[in-house]
């Protein structure tokens, strides 16, 4: 923060550093029992609103808050410090932050890295994983679509016709399906030779990305995440 | 045929069956299909493959209904067909086990996360309440909640099975190493967390299955055996997770591998050994010489 905005916003720090916290331990809103160590506190909810009225500016709120505890959650994850439920969570009170700050995106005030579109591969119900890499994506400041599981690959390039220049991720945890990600991929790779795509699974290899012809591979979604931004 | 209790009692090691999932993928199922509904459309294949671990010595097989849950056989628009299904896969395993062999009912997860409110506890018991009858009216010797991940969850299988069942009621649950070398289920449970939580809910027997490998297994009974000295252990392992060689999919254990390290469950005092994804009747008939071998 530039001294600048210090001086214009004193307590700015310190709800800042609240709402962090929060979102990086998954506290939704006051009522919230989760986590049991913050119980009564105030959540997302109260502090996101609570800045807003602040005057904080919605890229701050953005920046200094929601991007930077989710990139600590998609970190300790990668790590292992933490699992899936406190990922949920985080992401729960993440977007519960982010509906305070939709109006601020619709004014243009703020606006997303680019479009990150996600899926399982066709046949493949294994949801968590996929549903993973969408929420650190997304708290990563992507736009991030989640097609669900068990998508074709028509429906993989009605998304992408829909939203050009975006990036597409395939999840699959099936050795039967990940012959249908391959398909998909090279489906996408023929149609849209520039879209970036991105597969990941237990049972995914960098040599088995390779193979197919994808661009990337991650064993998990904080890599995901930083291959994306390196790419804007 | 005993009481199965009664029989591990008697402190011998029982053997259980190998992989289903991949089997009926091996047998032709399309990854689109519902695997539970071949318990209908296709019965024959569903009896081959409980048969094929029945005449390769397993003392115990489990049932084609893992995904069978309400809630898992909505994703197929199948959901109203959960009590057919059950009752169906367990029929068939009854068949194919006849006398002397025990039928292990199977649930599985629901693919919903209570704590994300996603659904109620009380649907969830509903649902478990729902196929753990199913199986039982099927010809069920007990039922096995198997591959659990959150111990909520868990709980509520395991209550809703012994409050509307008068069958014994197994629990397992899958772990993976973490960076840290400790072993933790996908919601973050440790084998010591899980063992006093799911005695406590009213569990019979409890353990491990999937994961990744046998050598992994052999760690995680041990961590269970630590904390609790006399309670009943089933371990069924996986043959690894696949890789995929020139198109096909390979598992990395095969019988004589994994076989090898069966020594190291029986030390632990494992009353139910067996396998789990990648695993088939020739690992089963391995191990079941070993563990012919240990019990006499
Ligand atoms: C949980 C689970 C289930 C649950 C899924 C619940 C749900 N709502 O998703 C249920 C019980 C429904 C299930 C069903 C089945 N399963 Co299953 N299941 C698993 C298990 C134990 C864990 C998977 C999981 O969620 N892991 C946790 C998440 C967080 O990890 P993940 O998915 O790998 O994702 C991480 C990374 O891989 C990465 N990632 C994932 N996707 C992507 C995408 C991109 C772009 C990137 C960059 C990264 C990335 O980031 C994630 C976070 O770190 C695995 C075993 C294992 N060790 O993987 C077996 C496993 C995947 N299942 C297996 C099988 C066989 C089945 C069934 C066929 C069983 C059956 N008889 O019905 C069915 C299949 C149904 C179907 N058509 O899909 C086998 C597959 C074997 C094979 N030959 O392919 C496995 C590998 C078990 C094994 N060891 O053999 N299963
Ligand atoms: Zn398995």
């Amino acid at each position: 923060m530039t001294e600048n905005l210090r001086s214009k916003y004193p307590k700015m720090n310190d709800i800042l550093d609240k709402l962090t916290l929060c979102i990086e331990r998954g506290k939704v809103d006051t009522n919230a029992t989760f986590p049991s160590d913050m119980i009564g506190d105030p959540g997302a909810d109260e502090l996101t609103r609570q800045a807003i009225t602040q005057n904080i500016p919605a890229e701050e709120i953005l920046n200094k808050a929601l991007f930077k505890a989710m990139k600590r959650v998609g970190i300790r994850f990668r790590d292992n410090e933490i699992f899936v439920p406190e990922v949920l969570m985080a992401a729960k009170a993440m977007s519960t932050a982010m509906k305070h700050l939709i109006p601020f995106f619709d004014q243009g005030l703020i606006s997303k890295k680019g479009t990150f579109i996600i899926g399982t591969a066709a046949g493949d119900m294994h949801d968590i994983g996929k549903s993973l890499v969408a929420m650190i994506v997304e708290g990563g400041g992507w736009n991030t679509i989640d097609l669900g599981i068990n998508v074709s690959t028509q429906k993989f390039l009605a998304a992408i016709e829909e939203n050009p220049g975006c990036s597409v991720g395939i999840s699959a945890l099936l050795t039967t399906t990940m012959v249908n990600m391959e398909n998909t991929v090279k489906e996408i790779k023929e149609n849209y030779p520039g879209i970036n795509v991105l597969v990941g699974g237990a049972p995914v290899t960098q040599s088995f990305c390779d193979d197919i012809g994808a661009d990337f591979y991650s064993p998990e979604p904080h890599g995901a995440l930083d291959f994306l931004n390196e790419q804007t | 045929m005993n009481n199965i209790m009664d029989c591990i009692r008697e402190g011998s090691v029982l053997l259980s069956d190998g992989a289903w999932g991949t089997m009926l993928y091996e047998k032709g199922l399309k990854s689109t299909e519902c695997p539970e509904l071949w318990n209908i459309s296709n019965p024959d294949k569903v009896f081959q493959i409980a048969k094929s671990y029945v005449d390769a010595g397993a003392n115990i097989i489990e049932t084609n209904s893992f995904g069978g849950s309400r809630m898992k056989l909505d994703m197929y628009e199948l959901g109203d067909r959960a009590k057919e299904i059950n009752y169906a896969a367990a029929r068939i395993s009854r068949e194919a086990a006849g006398d002397d062999v025990y039928v292990f009912g199977s649930l599985g997860p629901t693919g919903k996360i209570l704590m994300m409110g996603e659904v109620s506890e009380e649907e969830v018991y509903q649902v478990f309440c729902e196929q753990a009858v199913a199986l039982e009216e099927g010809g069920s010797d007990a039922l096995i909640v198997e591959t659990m991940m959150a111990l909520d969850e868990a709980t509520i299988a395991i209550t809703a099975a012994k409050e509307n069942t008068s069958l014994p009621v197994i629990c397992t649950f899958t772990f993976e190493k973490t960076m840290n070398n400790d072993y933790r289920s996908m919601m973050g449970v440790s084998p010591t967390d899980m063992v006093s939580a799911l005695i406590d809910s009213g569990a019979t027997i409890i353990g491990a299955n999937c994961g990744n490998g046998i050598d992994r297994m052999v760690e995680i009974a041990k961590e269970m055996r630590k904390a609790n000295p006399s309670a009943y252990l089933m371990i069924q392992a996986n043959a690894g997770i696949p890789e995929i060689i020139n198109g096909k999919s390979y598992f990395r254990e095969g019988p004589v591998e994994m076989g090898a390290q069966l020594h190291h469950l029986i030390d632990q005092n494992v009353n139910i050994i067996g396998g789990c994804c990648g695993t088939t009747p020739d690992h089963i008939a391995r191990f079941s010489q070993i563990i012919t071998h240990a019990n006499s």
